[in-house]
């Protein structure tokens, strides 16, 4: 029996605009086993964002609780906040979010610079390991401008790996990208995820969706479903199907 | 989060903006750079002033003839004659803060050598002049306490009658002279001092025993002043007002009249002069202290639009893991290394421009310990001060709604 990493419980978020409460959440509970590859979908103002910055630790809950490898979120201040960010969990966003004219290897390191527990020797030693795990080793140097979208977003996986997270958050991480591109990604998140890394990610995109295990469908605050995929498609071989080239000049 | 780290990440951030961290150092390096610059010229002019008005004799004290104020017209204080021997006299006795005291009596005419004349001055005095002018003789001798007393016809010259009438190179030493036709024995030449301050030729004097420039040359029996050393310079106020007291008394003033005389020491000269050149500096340093500010303002522009434009990069940096404070530690070090690189560019070029104007200007220039910390400090502040406001908004923001910034 795989332990949660995340336990969630009549979660429920609600906004005050105004004189109106928009309920964002309106009450919604499951669990995220060790391991687990789950897709979070649904349309714009399913509340999938709401979730995400709550799964994040971004936000916190109006009512019901959340707890993060057996620690619960709801009470804690801003700075309690911060450092479960920095030592639970790895975000991955749609526009990569790369500091600009900054190197890779320093973009992968900065989680780690905000964890004083790591010394200098050992975060570079992270970084560069981070880095050739997404296939990046020999661009370490490179800034933002000089890499790819696809190759951005390697970047900021490698720095969503480095602080050893329970769960990596990945917000429409192939949002941006075109489709050779995305499988690439996906490819290397179930490549994460056989290693053991539990993945939790938001997208709109059904075919990005049949490559995780299981997929938790959001609307109007509520779950209307939450299924186990039973065929996980592989996205090495779904790019393997691609042709050659996208287009031919 | 360990400071080094934060320090790293300031350091970067200020790295990848060169120019603009340039641009904005600019501000903070011109006005440190004009602090120390304009304090340096102030300094200068009031140490030049003090140096001159000292070589005059610093304990020296004046004591003139006032404007005589009782009957309707009033005379310039030159005019009266209500300084005397006999007052002299008195304070000699009386006084016991001075040193040295000599009565004064002095005018103008023509020093006649041959066919060779010049116009100058002629001072009236006893041999205590030389002490308290803290002037020596070049060659020869002062004449003594017996000659002022026989009203002898000897005379000590300064170098630029020397120059003038005795153009052939001739020792004047045991040379006749006429002033006014009066004809005196040249027995000494006073050391040279060059001009003063104002601008006046301290070497172009005739010094007689005050009895014969009385009788022979002026023809008079009052004083012009009366002047005095006091035995040190911190006594010089203390004396000022002894011999206040002895003339009013001497001069038999109700407590309600004002004095018919004046004294005056060096110390109320050098204030008087150095107050000018004070009101200077202080209006140099604050037109400099104002472009320091701007340099401050400029910062703070800039850290403000930095926290602007980086609100994406914020939001990250919550994201995975600053904190509030270290968002608001990095921003504050950034202005901080902003301001203090700056200051201490500014304090090199403050430096150098000052040697400039000493070496190129022929500016007396002094550069002050005290402006270099005070400028260093005020931008190191100033750094802290404006940085602190944008680098508080950036800790404040909400990481969910950087993130979305665009």
């Amino acid at each position: 029996m795989k332990k949660d990493i995340i336990k969630i419980e009549e979660l429920k978020r609600e906004f005050v605009m105004g004189t109106e409460t928009v309920h964002a959440l309106r009450g919604i509970s499951f669990n995220i086993k060790e391991g687990e590859f789950v897709t979070i979908m649904g349309s714009s103002g399913s509340g999938k964002s709401t979730l995400l910055n709550i799964l994040g630790c971004l936000d916190q809950p109006t009512l019901g609780t959340y707890e993060i490898d057996g620690l619960k979120v709801k009470d804690l201040s801003r700075n309690e906040l911060a450092t479960i960010r920095n030592e639970k969990i790895g975000f991955i966003f749609q526009s990569y979010n790369l500091l600009p004219r900054t190197s890779a290897l320093e973009n992968v390191e900065l989680p780690l610079l905000y964890n004083s527990k790591v010394t200098n020797r050992e975060r570079k030693e992270r970084a560069v390991k981070a880095l050739e795990m997404v296939g990046l080793g020999d661009r370490m140097d490179h800034t933002a401008s000089q890499l790819s979208g696809g190759q951005q977003q390697r970047v900021a996986i490698a720095r969503s790996l480095v602080n050893n997270p329970v769960m990596i958050l990945a917000d429409e991480a192939t949002g941006n990208l075109d489709t050779r591109n995305s499988y690439e990604i996906m490819s290397i998140f179930q490549e994460l995820n056989s290693k053991g890394i539990t993945i939790a990610f938001v997208t709109h995109e059904p075919d990005i969706a049949a490559f995780s295990s299981r997929t938790i469908v959001l609307k109007d605050g509520h779950i209307i479903k939450d299924f186990k995929n039973q065929k996980v498609q592989s996205a090495a071989d779904e790019l393997a199907k691609l042709p050659k080239e996208d287009y031919q000049l | 989060m360990r400071l080094l780290n934060l320090f790293k990440i300031a350091f970067k951030a200020i790295v990848v903006n060169k120019t603009r961290t340039l641009l904005t150092m600019l501000g903070i390096i011109i006005g440190v750079a004009s602090v120390i610059a304009m304090l340096a010229i102030g300094e200068g002019s009031k140490e030049s002033i003090r140096t001159t008005i000292s070589s005059m004799g610093s304990n020296m004290i004046t004591i003139k003839p006032g404007a005589d104020s009782r009957g309707p017209a009033r005379g310039s204080g030159g005019d009266v004659q209500t300084l005397t021997l006999e007052n002299y006299e008195v304070i000699k006795a009386q006084a016991t803060l001075l040193s040295y005291i000599t009565p004064v009596v002095n005018g103008g005419g023509q020093v006649i050598n041959g066919s060779y004349n010049w116009p100058s001055s002629i001072y009236g005095v006893n041999p205590s002049y030389l002490n308290i002018k803290a002037v020596g003789l070049k060659s020869g001798s002062m004449f003594t306490d017996a000659e002022v007393q026989s009203a002898s016809k000897v005379a000590v010259i300064g170098q630029t009658v020397v120059d003038n009438v005795f153009p052939d190179g001739q020792d004047p030493i045991g040379q006749m002279i006429r002033f006014n036709n009066i004809p005196f024995k040249v027995i000494g030449v006073l050391e040279e001092k060059g001009e003063n301050t104002f601008g006046q030729d301290q070497d172009d004097v005739v010094i007689a025993p005050y009895t014969t420039v009385q009788k022979r040359i002026l023809a008079i029996d009052h004083l012009n002043q009366v002047v005095a050393s006091a035995v040190s310079e911190a006594d010089a106020p203390e004396a000022v007002t002894q011999v206040t007291e002895i003339l009013r008394t001497e001069h038999k003033l109700m407590d309600t009249e004002e004095d018919d005389f004046s004294v005056q020491s060096m110390e109320e000269l050098i204030s008087t002069f150095s107050s000018t050149s004070e009101m200077l500096t202080i209006l140099l340093v604050a037109v400099a202290s104002i472009s320091l500010l701007i340099g401050g303002i400029g910062i703070m522009n800039i850290m403000y639009v930095s926290v602007k434009e980086r609100t994406k990069e914020i939001g990250l940096r919550m994201a995975v893991g600053g904190k509030g404070s270290d968002i608001l530690m990095q921003f504050l070090i950034e202005a901080i290394l902003i301001s203090i690189t700056g200051g201490f560019l500014g304090v090199i070029l403050g430096l150098g421009s000052t040697e400039f104007i000493e070496k190129f200007l022929n500016w007396p220039t002094s550069v002050a310990l005290y402006s270099i910390v005070i400028s260093f400090a005020v931008c190191a502040v100033t750094g802290i001060f404006f940085g602190w406001y944008p680098a508080r908004k950036a800790s404040a923001l909400d990481p969910i709604t950087a993130l979305r910034y665009e």
